[in-house]
């Protein structure tokens, strides 16, 4: 039986941790690849990177962090943030991540998804949708939810699902950072309109919304960065308690 | 000992390349390349695959003479292969990702899209799903049965002879997700991707 995932994010700048684990047995609490290591290491179905390096001088250090990170790591890696076009996917894909996140690039150009499906497979492409509230729809928010760009996020997942997207990352802003839960009616509407998975994210504060995620949201795998930093919950601990709340995970 | 990973194009090999170099420390030299005298000269070959099996099969007969190298050390001279993903879906005689195309034809049997029973099941099939050990193979020594994989596939590879699956996945059906004829051995799943059981199977490749 194929089991839901729960994949943790860390959040990079400049090629350093902004918010992690804080166990004092860490050596230098902000490398990324130290951190990412715990997690695996704690059973992690995937790692999720994000990339919130600003300026464009420092861009090249996630690709650093990646090539160290895979060689550490032998389990899915996913790396977004700052993706622009098909040659940042295939730098980021030989430094070896396994897959690469779309966000503001695809809203641009949807051609980035079809190009990239194309030249590198479906299962490495996936859209990261950042979606927030407004009156009774979602609209889809670029450049780290700065700008919105009033298109109609439901219609884009399904677009975006045509244009070869492999798995769809949902994060709802308004929930984002609050620590409430998913959105959950964001997530259960775009998973029963799409056939690929969708991996809910933002808002998580505590593991029953993890569990909500999954049994109400419908989604095949659960981000998550909060409750995993600071050594709140660990991975173990999440995938015991979904267990224990009949969700099938990898234990 | 060499073991040569074939780089013939086939999408993202990095984290096939790190895991066997991880598993071989020093003790194995990993090649990797599309020369075709350093393939046929190797102990042993793996040979990965992303994309659809239409690119693959694609990006292997661009490279002049690879088909026939691999023919040479894996049908000829039975020297181990292990497929991995599109790796081992190349071995049938037909897929029908994209369009109809030609396999290798080393294991008779054909490449379809896997029944997602009208939406119940979403595809691709990614995550980590048990494998159902149902043969005694090397690649499995000291692997428990129902152990968790990675998998991140939309299509199966369906061989007509099913003595040569050696592990099945239920995934709206029970899937073939890995065959071994002989020398030639194959993965459905991503063993590079599959943490430490994963590394063991390669482990148990590179000790053949």
């Amino acid at each position: 039986m194929l089991k839901n995932r729960i994949i943790p994010c860390l959040d990079v700048k400049n090629g350093r941790v902004v918010k992690g684990i804080n166990f004092v047995d860490l050596q230098d609490a902000g490398d990324p690849v130290e951190q990412a290591k715990i997690y695996s290491d704690g059973g992690a179905d995937e790692i999720c990177f994000l990339d919130i390096t600003a300026s464009n001088e420092n861009r090249d250090t996630i690709y650093d962090v990646v090539e160290k990170t895979s060689r550490k790591c032998f389990v899915p890696l996913t790396v977004g943030g700052g993706v622009r076009n098909v040659e940042d996917i295939n730098k980021l894909l030989n430094c070896g991540a396994d897959k690469v996140s779309i966000n503001t690039a695809a809203v641009q150009n949807p051609e980035v998804v079809v190009e990239s499906s194309k030249k590198f497979g479906s299962q490495c492409i996936v859209v990261a949708i950042d979606a927030k509230k407004s009156g009774d729809k979602w609209e889809i928010f670029t450049h780290g939810g700065r700008n919105n760009t009033g298109i109609d996020a439901i219609e884009y997942a399904k677009k975006m699902e045509d244009s070869g997207a492999g798995e769809l990352l949902v994060t709802s802003m308004d929930r984002d950072g609050t620590q409430v839960g998913y959105d959950i009616e964001l997530m259960s509407k775009i998973s029963s309109m799409v056939n690929v998975p969708v991996i809910a994210s933002g808002g998580v504060g505590n593991l029953d919304h993890l569990v909500d995620g999954i049994k109400l949201g419908n989604a095949s795998a659960v981000l998550a960065a909060s409750i995993f930093h600071y050594g709140k919950h660990s991975v173990k601990e999440a995938k015991e308690y979904l267990d224990s709340k009949g969700i099938p995970v990898r234990i | 000992m060499n073991v040569t990973i074939v780089d013939y194009n086939s999408g993202n090999i990095s984290s096939v390349i790190n895991s066997f170099e991880e598993v071989a420390k020093d003790k194995v030299n990993i090649e990797v390349t599309s020369d075709l005298n350093k393939i046929k000269s190797s102990d042993k070959v793996v040979l990965p695959g992303q994309g659809s099996f239409k690119s693959c099969v694609d990006a292997l007969n661009n490279i002049s003479g690879l088909v026939d190298a691999l023919s040479e050390f894996a049908i000829n001279n039975k020297k181990p292969l292990l497929g991995i993903c599109v790796g081992l879906q190349m071995f049938a005689d037909i897929g029908y990702e994209e369009t109809e195309t030609k396999g290798l034809g080393w294991i008779s049997g054909k490449v379809s899209k896997i029944d997602n029973q009208n939406g119940k099941y979403k595809l691709p099939h990614i995550g980590w799903n048990q494998i159902n050990i149902v043969k005694d193979s090397k690649i499995y020594n000291d692997i428990q049965n129902n152990s968790h994989m990675y998998f991140v596939h939309s299509y199966e590879f369906i061989p007509e002879d099913k003595s040569v699956i050696s592990a099945t996945t239920d995934y709206s059906s029970k899937i073939a997700c890995s065959v071994e004829k002989d020398n030639i051995f194959g993965t459905q799943f991503h063993p590079e991707k599959s943490d430490k059981t994963g590394l063991k199977i390669i482990d148990n490749f590179i000790k053949l």
